[in-house]
Parts: C-alpha cells; structure tokens; sequence
C-alpha cells in the first residue's frame, strides 16, 4: 500500500533556513544542509527547500547547498523558488535535486510546465498553487511568495497544469500559512477532488492532527511543514507515530 | 571493480552517481560514461532511465554502438547489469508510453500504463509503498519484506514469464517491481532515493 508522505520544508534565504508567519517577518534558524541531514536520518519521506528570495538573489547558493544536501541526504529532493527557465532546472537537477518545484514561470506561461515535463519527464515537474480564498469555495491563484494576484481560479488552473504534464501539485493556502490553525481543508478538497495527480497540502500546520485532517479529510497524499518540526516541537518520527495511531499509513 | 552508470542523457542521473559514490567509498572505480570502451572493460554495469521509454530509448540508440555493447555484455557474455526505472522497463519487447516503442527484448514483456481504476488511484505512482519479495534474489540480502522503496511511474514492466519476477508491490494491482533472471537485475522503484534500504540494494549489487 503507497504510504502517505511527510516532507519537512526548509524556506532558505541568503543560504541560511528561515520561516516566516505569512511570508513577512523571517527568522534565522539553522544551516540547511545540516536541517536537512536531521530531517532525513530522522524518517522524513522527502525534503523541500523552497528558495524564498530566489527571484532576487543570486542563484549559485541554492545550488551550491542542494549539492551539499544531495551527497547525504539518499531520499527524494525536490527544490523550488525562483524557477523561471529550463537552464534553471537543468542546473538544479545537475546538483542533484530530484524534482523541481514551479510557481511564478507556471502561471505566466502553462507551456512552460509542457516544455518541462517533456523535457524531464513529469516525475520532477512539481506546480506549486499559491492559493487564497475569494469567496465561499473559490479560491485564486496568487504568485511572487504571494504579493500578486492573478485572477484565475485555483481549481482551473490545477486543472490546466495536470493537462500539462505536471507530475505533483504543491498546494499552499495563503490564508493559512504561518498562522498554525491547520490547512485549508476545503481548498484541498476541492483541488483533490478536480485532479488526478497527486497534491501536497502546505499552509498552516500547527499540531500533528493538523496532518491527519490534510491526509484524511483534504485527501492528499503528502503533507508538508516547516515551523513544527522546525523549532523541535514535534519530530518526524512523532508525527508519524501519531499518524499510524490514527489508522493513517506512513512508512515508519 | 569497475562499475559503470551509463549516461546516455536520460534525464537526471545525479542521485544514482552521488547514492553509488556513497556506498563504493572510493572502494571500487565508478564511472560515469557511455563510451563503448569503457563499458566493455566494466564488471557492472547500472543502466539508469528517467522520462518516458520512448525518449530513454531514443537516447541509447542515438549513441552508436550502445545498445549492441550491452547487449553484449549483459546477454552474450552473462555480466551483472542493473536497470532501474525506465532502465528497467526497456529490458522489455515494447513500450507503450506516447507512442508504441521497440524495446531491447532482453526479457519478453510490455510495459502498459498502470490500470488506474478510473481515477481511483492517483498517478504517477508516487512514494513510499511495501515490496512483496517473491523469490529469493541476490540484491535482496539483507532486505526484509514489505520493506519501503521510493517509486515515481505510470507505466508498469509485465513481463510473460513470471519467474523472472522477484518482487511486486500493490498499487490498484499487484505491479512487477523488480526483476532478476541470472546476471540480470532490475527496479522500478528507486533504490537510490530509498533511504538506508535503497542503500544495501545498491551494496547487494556492487558486492555481487
């Protein structure tokens, strides 16, 4: 039976780990390769590094660190922020990056996705959906960390980005990140339910029932966190011990 | 030992270099090439495969020679050769991903897209899932059963003879997930990306 899936995220900035509490006040909290490492001995079925400056900055130290991460950590990569061109995620798969996470570059242009996935194969193009809720069961796409609005339906474009050949949605709820009161159970109902690819659910977990309601009552196959497991709160292991205590299967 | 990862630009083959750098420690000689020479020379051979069977097998016919040297190599003269993935899948007579596909007929098989059961199973078969070790195999020592190995597919290797199958795992159905038939070996899932596990695969090979 396929095991539902705990990836820690690592927000990096500046090559150093940070969180923030809806994308705004960002706290310094450790060396990603090291984080990484932990997460990974620890039982973390996948590791994310979401490069949250990455439009702005210098490229090479994202790079530089998922070399690092990719010689110690034999569990699956994946890497996002900043993606804007097929060189880019040549670069990133070359340091040693499983997948690769599109935002920004896929709501310009969903022939991007097409060209990516064709190129790569689908198994590494992950459309990550920055969404936030409109009115009651609408939710919109918003891009740029969540700065700009776009004006198209969440659900549509996960839709749209499945027809073209995106192999996993990483779904954040805007509304919900950093605010510790669980996922958007509805977004994910609703994206779950209009696509066939699998979605990780991201945005707003602050307790480890937070996950099951992701998994059980969002129906996605993985869920993501940073901040929880971030400042030790809750390891890996615990949160799967508490997953298979609710009848909820994980790789323990 | 020389072991060699072909690399016939098959898509992203850089945690099977850093995933078999790490279990030879410097121990054995790792090469990453697909010049024929080299390939000649190797006691092992890993034949890696990401993206679709059509294009893995499109990149190794475009490489003059590659495809008659492991055939050589692996059915002439009985030497060790690991697929993983698509590499796998291409041990068989077709493929059926985009457009129907000759393969190398190393082993009598198709490889069809995993029934989904009309939407009630999401793919790709993505994760974490069980294997059910069904016969003994050489890069299984070690490994329990109903072990965790890490997947990313659609599209399924049936092979027509079921004894080359040495392990299956259950998604909609019972899918081949890995395969021995003397010296040669495959995985559909990735053992380079299965944690401590994926590792003593890797060891069971290189150790043959």
């Amino acid at each position: 039976m396929l095991k539902n899936r705990i990836i820690p995220c690592l927000d990096v900035k500046n090559g150093r780990v940070v969180k923030g509490i809806n994308f705004v006040e960002l706290k310094d909290a450790g060396d990603p390769v090291e984080q990484a490492k932990i997460y990974s001995d620890g039982g973390a079925d996948e590791i994310c590094f979401l490069d949250i400056t990455a439009s702005n900055e210098n490229r090479d130290t994202i790079i530089d660190i998922v070399r690092k991460t990719a010689k110690e950590c034999f569990v699956p990569l994946t890497v996002g922020g900043g993606i804007r061109t097929i060189q880019n995620i040549t670069d990133l798969l070359l340091a040693g990056a499983d997948k690769v996470s599109i935002n920004t570059a896929a709501v310009k242009n969903v022939d991007f996705v097409k060209e990516a996935s064709k190129k790569f194969g689908s198994q590494c193009i992950v459309v990550a959906i920055d969404a936030k809720k409109v009115s009651d069961n609408k939710w919109e796409v918003f891009t740029h960390g969540g700065r700009n609005k776009t004006n198209i339906d969440a659900v549509e474009f996960a839709k749209q980005i499945e027809l073209n050949g995106a192999g996993e949605i990483l779904l954040t709820s805007m509304d919900k990140d950093g605010t510790k009161s669980g996922y958007d159970v509805d977004l994910l109902k609703a994206i779950t339910k209009s696509t066939n690819i699998p979605v990780i659910a991201s945005g707003g977990v602050g307790t480890l029932d937070h996950l099951y309601e992701g998994i059980v009552k969002g129906g996605a196959s993985a869920v993501l966190a940073a901040s929880i497991f971030h400042y030790g709160e809750y390891k890996i292991k615990d949160a799967k011990e508490y997953l298979n205590s609710k009848k909820v299967s994980v790789r323990l | 030992m020389n072991v060699t990862i072909v690399d016939y630009q098959s898509g992203n083959i850089s945690s099977v270099i850093n995933s078999f750098t790490e279990v030879a420690k410097g121990k054995i000689n790792l090469a990453v090439t697909s010049d024929i020479k080299k390939i000649k020379s190797s006691d092992k051979i890993i034949l890696p495969g990401q993206g679709s069977f059509k294009s893995c097998v499109d990149s190794l016919n475009s490489i003059d020679g590659l495809v008659d040297t492991l055939k050589e190599f692996a059915i002439t003269n009985k030497k060790p050769l690991l697929g993983i993935c698509v590499g796998l899948q291409m041990f068989a007579d077709v493929g059926y991903e985009e457009v129907e596909t000759k393969g190398l007929s190393w082993i009598s098989g198709k490889v069809s897209k995993i029934d989904n059961q009309n939407g009630k199973f999401k793919l790709p078969h993505i994760g974490w899932n069980e294997i059910e070790i069904q016969k003994e195999s050489k890069i299984f020592k070690d490994i329990k059963n109903k072990s965790h190995m890490y997947f990313v597919h659609s599209y399924e290797f049936v092979p027509k003879d079921k004894s080359v199958i040495s392990a299956t795992t259950d998604y909609s159905s019972k899918i081949v997930c890995s395969i021995e038939r003397g010296n040669l070996f495959g995985t559909q899932f990735h053992p380079e990306k299965s944690d401590k596990e994926g590792l003593k695969i890797i060891a069971n090979f290189i150790n043959l």
